[in-house]
């Protein structure tokens, strides 16, 4: 029992971030009607902003040390950030050590840019071109990214720490009945998909409560009858890539002390994401939504040493397989709207 | 009457055949070095030869590709007379005279692994057909070292392994042409069970996770007899997929497995998150049969670990190789390397470092760029002031023997490259094994092909 409450937190865990980054494609599919296979690219892109943030925070300034010596047997050089000087040690520490949670507010702004000038500045030329130039145009541009940002940081993943405070696991077991230490989950994980959580009820309360978010949808409906009332369903959309492009980030952001951010997790995650998004039903919030976490917990399950001893390599192909299931009972997927994609 | 058909004649023609067989190293003195050096394949005709880096230049493995890069070129430098001259000064063998190989000049053309086996080999065969390559050396993958070294043999020129760990290298899937310098498995495990034990105890459980494909498998094959062996039990083996990123859902069946050590049988990206993974679950706080719980990570690399950050603190493992070793090799290669880069070399750059230094000195051993004369140069080939101690790169198997050196994410680092410090040198002896154990079985070495 304990191993299955286990893989369910981790299953919760892992859906967090597939829901995230299935919810900004749909969000910008369901929209500019674009699939955006560089939607990978700005997860990994907020990743790189807390792995910024942590540096820009960490840069320091160099004293000689003549008591210590380097590599090579020169005297040491010894690293002092420059906020530690500025705010004092502890102050300063501190303030390093919570780079991740304040890098949300460093990203926010960043990534809505990098969504707005990715879909002004190339997106919006293929909006009338077929879904193949699309991906082809995206993937590319997916790949140019992750090539800058390897130019820049490397190839090696960078260790981007949480907080001291949420170090270590919340024994979740007790608050279950089980002996202590049995059932224990990772802090920032939890954190993770609390935070996912409320981003999702966010995005959800936006579209749902405010006039643009209404419009949005209206124009989601139907572009051409909302167009013709006057509205400049252009413009708002290109707001919504730049919300769907913030979502990606901040996904990445928080994400980056669960994993080492590297140049080529968006990748790992790009893939699946398509798969959630598909399996959701295309253009479907809230399918992407209960898929990500559907497929999240299957995957997580799927792991279990128990079925891999009956199914061997499950673990590989349980969301392909699940995809195609679906697919052929579903065709639109779990809450795929009817037309989209069918023309 | 006689039927012999023995005559005076006779007698006088065969004697002058004989003496002219016996004359002729003298009386055809010239056509020696032209012997020496056609009837194999790209074999140099001009004032250069070529050698061929095939490393991981994009891909997961990309900086220790760059570092094996870096090195290659202070070799190249050092060959052809330029810089300080590293390694050549302490190398035993003296060779080597910094005047090229053979007096050409050395240059070098570069191929991309990607560290994807197919990748590598059309690299590594762009760079034999169409460069001219007599070498090809490098590569931070023990499929893509399989692959290449298949490629080389089948090609006919000499392949110098770059970091690569499986035992099958020079194992069942060992080959004339190829030569591992790099440490393996079998030797992890063999010089890091008595540390284990000692550290640890000989009542310990067991979990293994390990990649899946050849390294993971005989990584874990040999830990796992190397801990059985002083009494260890295994509580169970889970292979992962080589593209998991999130470890998650494989850490957490340990909590509770009964398990009191986890053996990460991972490399590179996958060792980075399956520890973090398994410290943020709080593996190396928990307690189990009254026991602290420990990790091991067999193969450490100080780039990789430097991924996991504060995550390698006190976990134990092995490495071929460290910057911090005092012996003269090690000195001459980290002052050459950290002067001309800024930074200390990694293990990946030094393995590259002495497998170029070691084909030169074959080469120049043997007289020729012939691949068969470079492997029987490098046979029984014994060395020392490389870095290593004492090394034997053994004629079966083409494999190098030398010390294993057990290391430890360092508790209180002093600088971002002082990650790793060493526990224990164990004797090479402790850590050498028949050429027919069970776990190299399977292969043929063959026969040198030169090519042509």
């Amino acid at each position: 029992m304990d191993v299955i409450i286990l893989q369910l937190l981790n299953g919760l865990d892992k859906g967090s971030a597939y829901a995230l980054i299935a919810l900004g494609l749909t969000l910008i599919f369901g929209t500019l009607g674009v699939v955006n296979f560089a939607h990978g690219a700005l997860f990994m892109l907020g990743a790189f902003c807390a792995v910024t943030l942590q540096k820009i925070l960490s840069l320091s300034f160099e004293t000689i040390d003549p008591t210590k010596t380097d590599f090579l047997g020169n005297p040491a050089k010894i690293k002092t950030p420059y906020i530690e000087s500025w705010f004092g040690p502890e102050l300063g520490s501190s303030i390093i050590d919570w780079s991740v949670p304040l890098a949300i507010l460093f990203a926010i702004p960043i990534m809505i840019g990098v969504g707005y000038i990715m879909e002004r500045g190339l997106i919006k030329h293929f909006y009338k071109r077929p879904h193949a130039d699309q991906i082809l145009v995206t993937f590319g541009l997916a790949i140019v990214i992750q090539e800058v940002i390897k130019q820049f940081y490397g190839a090696n993943p960078i260790p981007t720490p949480a907080p001291d405070a949420f170090r270590g696991s919340f024994d979740f077991g007790t608050l279950l009945g089980f002996d202590p230490n049995v059932v224990i989950y990772p802090y920032w994980r939890l954190v993770y998909f609390f935070f996912a959580a409320l981003i999702i009820a966010a995005v959800f309360g936006f579209l749902q409560f405010t006039t643009f978010g209404m419009v949005v949808r209206a124009g989601m409906a139907d572009r051409e009858t909302v167009g013709l009332l006057g509205i400049n369903i252009d413009r708002r959309f290109t707001i919504m890539f730049g919300i769907a492009a913030a979502v990606a980030g901040l996904a990445g952001v928080m994400y980056a002390p669960i994993n080492s951010p590297n140049y080529h997790m968006g990748m790992d995650f790009l893939v699946l994401s398509f798969v959630v998004v598909v399996v959701g039903g295309m253009g479907s919030l809230p399918g992407a939504v209960l898929a990500g976490f559907l497929l999240g917990i299957l995957e997580s399950f799927s792991s279990m040493n128990e079925i891999k001893q009956i199914l061997p390599g499950i673990d590989q192909i349980i969301i392909y397989l699940v995809a195609i299931i679906i697919l052929l009972v579903r065709p639109r997927g779990l809450m795929g709207r009817k037309g989209v994609m069918e023309d | 009457m006689s039927n012999s058909n023995f005559t005076r004649r006779g007698l006088l023609k065969t004697s002058a055949m004989a003496g002219g067989a016996l004359a002729a190293p003298t009386l055809f003195d010239g056509s020696v070095w032209a012997d020496a050096h056609s009837g194999y394949l790209n074999a140099p005709t001009g004032s250069t030869v070529t050698l061929g880096f095939n490393v991981p230049q994009s891909g997961p493995y990309a900086d220790e590709g760059a570092d094996e890069l870096r090195a290659y070129e202070l070799a190249v430098e050092h060959l052809n007379g330029g810089g300080d001259g590293g390694m050549m000064s302490t190398f035993s063998s003296k060779a080597l005279q910094g005047n090229g190989i053979l007096g050409k000049k050395v240059e070098f053309v570069t191929g991309d692994t990607q560290t994807k086996s197919d990748a590598a080999r059309a690299s590594a065969k762009s760079m034999i057909e169409k460069d001219g390559a007599i070498m090809i050396t490098g590569g931070s993958s023990s499929g893509v070292a399989v692959a290449v070294q298949g490629l080389c043999q089948e090609a006919g020129v000499i392949f110098m392994a770059g970091l690569t760990h499986s035992n099958d290298t020079t194992g069942k899937d060992k080959k004339a042409n190829g030569f591992r310098h790099f440490f393996n498995g079998y030797m992890s495990a063999a010089a890091l069970a008595p540390v284990l034990q000692a550290r640890y105890g000989s009542d310990r459980t067991a979990y293994h996770l390990t990649a899946d494909y050849t390294w993971g498998w005989t990584q874990q094959e040999s830990i796992q007899a190397a801990t059985e062996a002083m009494g260890w039990k295994t509580a169970n083996n889970v292979l992962t997929p080589l593209a998991t990123t999130d470890f998650s859902s494989y850490v957490a069946p340990v909590l509770n497995s009964g398990a009191d050590v986890l053996v990460l049988n991972h490399y590179g990206g996958n060792m980075v998150n399956s520890l973090t993974s398994a410290v943020q679950f709080g593996l190396r706080e928990k307690q189990v049969n009254g026991k602290n719980f420990e990790i091991v990570v067999p193969l450490y690399s100080r780039l990789m670990a430097k991924g996991a950050g504060e995550n390698v603190k006190g976990i134990f493992g092995s490495t071929n190789w460290h910057w911090s070793l005092t012996d003269e090799g090690s000195k001459a290669f980290v002052k050459s390397f950290g002067e001309k880069y800024g930074f200390p070399p990694s293990q990946a750059a030094h393995t590259c470092y002495v497998q170029t230094m070691l084909y030169a000195d074959a080469a120049e051993r043997a007289g020729t760029f012939n691949p068969c004369g470079i492997v029987e140069a490098l046979e029984g080939f014994k060395f020392d002031g490389l870095g290593n101690g004492a090394t034997e790169y053994r004629a079966d198997d083409h494999q190098c023997f030398k010390d294993v050196l057990v290391v430890k994410g360092k508790d209180n680092p002093t600088s971002e490259f002082d990650l790793l410090e060493i526990v224990e040198i164990t004797p090479r002896a402790q850590v050498e094994y028949a050429v027919d154990h069970p776990m190299f079985a399977g292969g043929e070495l063959g026969k040198c092909n030169p090519g042509a």
